[in-house]
């Protein structure tokens, strides 16, 4: 054969295989990659964010606690920035040139991962700044405006139990694929609580644009463009009011208060003093590292993240048990010589009358009556040994709630602690203690921690005659599992019928006539028959705190509530002039005239300076 | 002599029905690349597409004429044609103005400008269907050789001075018609193997490329050997020992050695062995072993002159090109921006593509040249695969056909001229298609009758019309 015609066979060999290589990577190109067209859009389809309203925060009244104003974010594409007036920026948008050299610092840090996307260059900048940026944007093509919402705070109220917006950092977008940076988040209390209602749903609008990101023209017309969906309104379980009234009332005193509806759990007032005034909410990063440093901790809510001792109040709890228990009953006479005194241990008690029955105990918070009552629920012979009988009793305690998160719809809850068996045998070796050696825990002392939230949850159990439901802050959460959650009655291990002696206790311990001993009838309203018990944990660190915790009315309740004021004193003098303010104020909506004076005196006082943390700080004497 | 009238049914319309459709089809593609929607419309001469129609038209006349002419004719006036490009490729380099950094145009009175590279691919091609066609000539023969080889070099060499990469490029692809008239093949082995050591050391390393010319002599030497078993054990066993060199010299048991690079040891330790090599052959007078040794040498001396031609020869703007489509560096924002963007359009075309008009890589400007050099993005965009296939099987027709052709011709002359045009087309679409879809560097060609340009459109309609008019010549 021809040599030629090998050669010419060989070059069309080569021909084909040329072709073919060009149609594989056509191939691979434009149907197996589909990287390809994702580059294209983000080339050449701009998606502007339509961003949302975020969804208002109610009270139970509907009156707005959180509501929206108008401000803008201005927007870069940094890729096209040329030389600037950097000055005439700042000054308009009125930042420091520092931020803005940092800014730009960060875009050439990130250049690749930037790319042609714009990024939020500066935010919340008011309507007044925006206009003026209107008027000078031909200097700064490379910069536009969106319409963002901010949060405004119409009631002075809730400052820690709203919580604040602010804008996605790169934490928490590595945590939450579903946010992209300059989108905002709630954070704390309701505003986290309520995220996925408030955030709404954002929409864009796609505009064609071409390489030198000029926009051409709306893409289609705007026929794939998607609108932003508006957040949902919350309504929360909070009496504006109420709230208010109470940050009032707590003004100038380290603690909390909390308000409960016993029939439904929802809550009617949180608050953690020192708080953080809604007036900083809004632009809560500037005021972020003030905020931080307070000695008074005001982002620490104290309502559900502090477990202390609850002191006497816890008597009520024992009560309930001895009773369930059946080592006392209503006619059960202790003696009380200023105190308990057993083998050489002494636990002391102020002075009233000897000995005291049930309801009596409870009315005058007998330390001694409550010492023997736990002793005999340690040593009740049905359980053969103190650490059955304690481990019995701390499923008692947990029944209430205590030593648990009870699952409440706020962030941040604590669970407190309640000792068991294990606990003690662990500090005195397996059979090393008795009754006596943890007789404290009687009246609510030693290793006992319980959250102001506990305490009230406490208060709306009693209350109810036995059970509880979670305590929440937010009506309606949009699922029903979850509604379903805090509509669930739980009860205690106690039963009902016992409820009512300790109540009859409590009553009388507000309402008692004078002499009879009784500690809480300084909280005592006329016509609302107010059942209360007052505490004072001992602490050791200054004074001791004071506690209280009541519901009103004694029928039918509306309102139960918990009072922890920190290193005040004793519980009658502090804590129960404002719990029973705040029933008054709850239930009555006004201060009867012959009340005028206590709520004055509550108003006025000033306790900081007997808090441990505070600068002003003035350590008890001795004898105190 | 022309032709008479009845042997013009035998004209290849089939091949002349692929030029208007890749005509018409370019041309669309030139009004959408360049669309927009305060754009002149498409038969504006204000606009790109309006300009190409006039273009065209021109080359109809052009190739109506080109086929009324006589074979004689073209023989009469290819060495006067050859030597006026010429004197155009040395008018460019004084007179010419420089685009895109080189100087390859030059301005006519009246507005135009030409490229001469264009116009002398077809004069050398007919120049050397002239010279290869004449009686007696030989390639192997040594004299005739080297007159080939001297109307070869004086246009590249003018070329070269502009400088235009693209179109020596496009010289080069005359080996395969040199091949097809009896260059010994292993002239295009070995300057392929040589772009692939180059390529080669240049991705990985310079040992790396030791051992891939060492894999060459083996494969060379099992096919030739009559024992092609042991041979093919023999080269595999040094080659798997010598790739674990490098990774050996990086232990610390021998850290001490470390101050030679990997290539550097293994040129070392290949010493004794190619040595060994040549008295063994010489001894026992084993014939054609320089086939293996002298290309084993030069291979040596290509490996570690790469560093040399790579950063004093190449431009930077070559330099980055290469190292781009090597995917050495990745800077999509520069030398790698173009083919980046390229990709994309292509890319998201799809299987149908997106439409007439309806690109937006292309038409928002994110491809550049895209009237150009680049316009088979806009094909890939908005005409998809199928689009794309359709061109390319477009293509290959004319290929083919030409190829056909110019086997059965009796004449060797119109042999030579045919190939010449058939290895010019594919070189310009093998290129320009392989560097918007990223298997090419990015080499300034058009792609041919597509791309936006007077010159480049007139040049190839010339060329094919003149090879229309040899191959009349078989109906006679």
């Amino acid at each position: 054969m021809n040599p030629g015609k090998h050669r010419y066979q060989y070059l069309m060999a080569g021909l084909a295989a040329a072709f073919l290589i060009l149609a594989a990577q056509l191939f691979r190109l434009q149907l197996l990659d589909n990287s390809f067209k994702v580059s294209a859009d983000n080339n050449a389809l701009l998606y502007q964010t339509r961003y949302p309203a975020r969804g208002l925060i109610l009270d139970r009244n509907g009156k707005v606690l959180v509501g929206n104003k108008n401000t803008y974010d201005i927007l870069v594409t940094p890729r096209y920035v040329k030389d600037f007036d950097t000055l005439a920026l700042c000054r308009i948008l009125e930042l420091d040139t520092g931020y803005v050299r940092g800014k730009f610092r960060e875009y050439r840090m990130y250049r690749s991962r930037i790319g042609y996307r714009t990024v939020t260059f500066a935010s919340q900048i008011s309507q007044e700044q925006y206009s003026r940026f209107i008027e000078a944007a031909h200097k700064f093509p490379e910069f536009r405006g969106v319409p963002r919402t901010t949060r405004m705070y119409p009631y002075n109220a809730g400052g820690n139990l709203l919580g604040y917006v602010t804008e996605v950092d790169p934490a928490f977008l590595e945590r939450h694929p579903d946010y992209a940076p300059g989108d905002y988040t709630g954070r704390t209390g309701l505003e986290e609580t309520c995220e996925p209602m408030l955030r709404g749903e954002k929409g864009y609008s796609i505009y064609l644009r071409d390489a030198s990101n000029r926009i051409q023209s709306s893409y289609r017309d705007g026929a794939f463009d998607r609108p932003a969906v508006a957040g949902q309104d919350v309504v929360s379980t909070i009496d504006a009011e109420l709230q208010n009234y109470g940050e009032e009332l707590m003004r100038n005193k380290v603690g909390s208060v909390i308000a409960i509806e016993p029939s439904t759990g929802e809550i009617l007032s949180m608050i953690s003093s020192p708080g953080i005034d809604v007036s900083v909410l809004g632009e809560i990063n500037k005021h972020y590292s003030r905020i931080a440093s307070d000695p008074f901790t005001p982002m620490f809510n104290r309502a559900v993240m502090s477990p202390q001792p609850p002191g006497s109040v816890f008597k009520l709890v024992n009560a309930l048990i001895g009773l369930q228990e059946g080592v006392v009953s209503t006619s059960t006479e202790f003696p009380c010589h200023n105190g308990f005194t057993a083998r050489g241990i002494h636990v002391g008690c102020h002075a009233h009358k000897s000995p005291v029955d049930f309801t009596e105990a409870i009315m005058a918070s007998c330390n001694s009556y409550f010492c023997y009552l736990f002793r005999d629920i340690l040593e009740n012979p049905v359980y053969g040994s103190e650490a059955k009988a304690m481990d019995r009793w701390s499923e008692y305690v947990r029944s209430f709630g205590f030593g648990t998160r009870l699952g409440s719809d706020f962030p941040s809850e604590t669970a407190g602690f309640v000792p068991n068996s294990s606990t003690y045998d662990k500090v005195y070796g397996k059979g090393g203690w008795k009754a006596l050696s943890v007789i404290s825990l009687s009246i609510g002392q030693g290793e006992l921690g319980c959250t102001p939230l506990h305490l009230a949850n406490l208060a709306a159990t009693i209350a109810n005659r036995g059970w509880y439901r979670i305590p929440h802050i937010v009506r309606e959460h949009g699922s029903d599992s979850t509604d379903a959650k805090y509509s669930e009655k739980h009860y205690t291990m106690v039963d009902t019928a016992h409820f009512e002696k300790v109540i009859q206790g409590m009553y009388m311990a507000v309402n008692a006539p004078a002499g009879q001993g009784a500690t809480a009838r300084i909280a005592a309203v006329p016509g609302l028959d107010v059942c209360g018990k007052t505490g004072t944990a001992e602490n050791p660190h200054g004074d001791e705190h004071a506690v209280f915790v009541c519901f009103a009315p004694r029928e039918n309740p509306r309102i139960a509530i918990a009072v922890y004021i920190e290193n005040a004193g004793f519980g009658a003098t502090w804590a129960a002039p404002v719990a029973s303010l705040m029933v008054e104020k709850y239930l009555h909506r006004e201060i009867s005239s012959g009340r005028k004076y206590l709520e004055q005196r509550m108003l006025d006082a000033n306790l900081l300076h007997k808090v441990p943390a505070s600068p002003d700080y003035v350590p008890p004497k001795d004898d105190d | 002599m022309s032709p008479s009238r009845s042997t013009y049914r035998h004209l290849d319309w089939i091949l002349i029905g692929c030029y208007i459709l890749l005509a018409a089809f370019g041309w669309l593609n030139i009004y959408a690349s360049t669309y927009s929607e305060e754009a002149a419309g498409i038969f504006s001469l204000a606009s790109r597409s309006g300009n190409q129609l006039v273009w065209i038209g021109v080359a109809a006349v052009a190739a109506v004429l080109v086929l009324f002419l006589s074979t004689r004719f073209y023989k009469t006036i290819a060495w006067p044609l050859y030597i006026l490009s010429l004197v155009l490729l040395a008018a460019v380099l004084v007179f010419g103005h420089e685009v895109n950094g080189s100087k390859s145009w030059l301005s006519l009175p009246g507005g135009f400008a030409v490229q001469p590279s264009e116009f002398s691919k077809t004069a050398t091609a007919l120049c050397l269907s002239r010279v290869m066609g004449s009686y007696g000539f030989k390639l192997s023969r040594t004299a005739d050789f080297f007159k080939v080889a001297a109307i070869l070099i004086v246009p590249v060499g003018l070329i070269a001075l502009e400088p235009d990469v693209g179109t020596i490029l496009v010289y080069c692809s005359l080996a395969f018609m040199l091949y097809r008239e009896g260059l010994p093949g292993k002239f295009l082995g070995y300057v392929g193997f040589a772009i692939l050591l180059f390529l080669v050391t240049l991705k990985f390393s310079p040992s790396v490329s030791i051992l891939t010319a060492i894999g060459a002599v083996g494969l060379l030497r099992t096919l030739a050997s009559r024992m092609p078993v042991r041979t093919f054990l023999i080269y595999a066993a040094f080659i798997t020992a010598a790739s674990f060199l490098p990774r050996l010299l990086e232990t610390e048991f021998v850290s001490g050695f470390n101050r030679l690079d990997a290539e550097y040891w293994l040129l070392i330790l290949t010493a004794p062995f190619l040595v060994w090599f040549i008295i063994y052959n010489v001894r026992n007078k084993i014939r054609g072993w320089t086939m293996y040794v002298i290309p084993f040498v030069a291979s040596l001396v290509l490996i570690f002159s790469v560093d040399f031609i790579f950063h004093n020869v190449l431009k930077p703007h070559h330099r980055d090109r290469i190292e781009n489509l090597l995917g050495i560096s990745q800077d999509l924002m520069g030398a790698g921006y173009n083919v980046n963007q390229s990709k994309i359009a292509i890319g998201s075309g799809g299987l149908t593509g997106k439409g007439f008009l309806e690109g937006t890589q292309t038409k928002f400007n994110f491809v550049p040249e895209q009237s150009t050099d680049f316009i088979f993005c806009t094909i890939g965009e908005e005409w998809g695969f199928v689009g794309c296939i359709i061109v390319l099987a477009l293509y290959l027709i004319i290929l083919l056909r030409i190829t056909a052709s110019a086997e059965r011709q009796k004449e060797k002359g119109a042999r030579v001229y045919s190939y010449c045009v058939a290895s010019i087309l594919f070189m310009h679409v093998f290129v320009n298609i392989g560097m918007t879809i990223g298997i090419m560097p990015v080499v300034g060609i058009p792609l041919p009758l597509i791309s936006y340009g007077g010159s480049s459109f007139l040049t190839f309609t010339i060329l094919l019309f003149i090879h229309l008019r040899f191959d009349l010549e078989r109906w006679k």
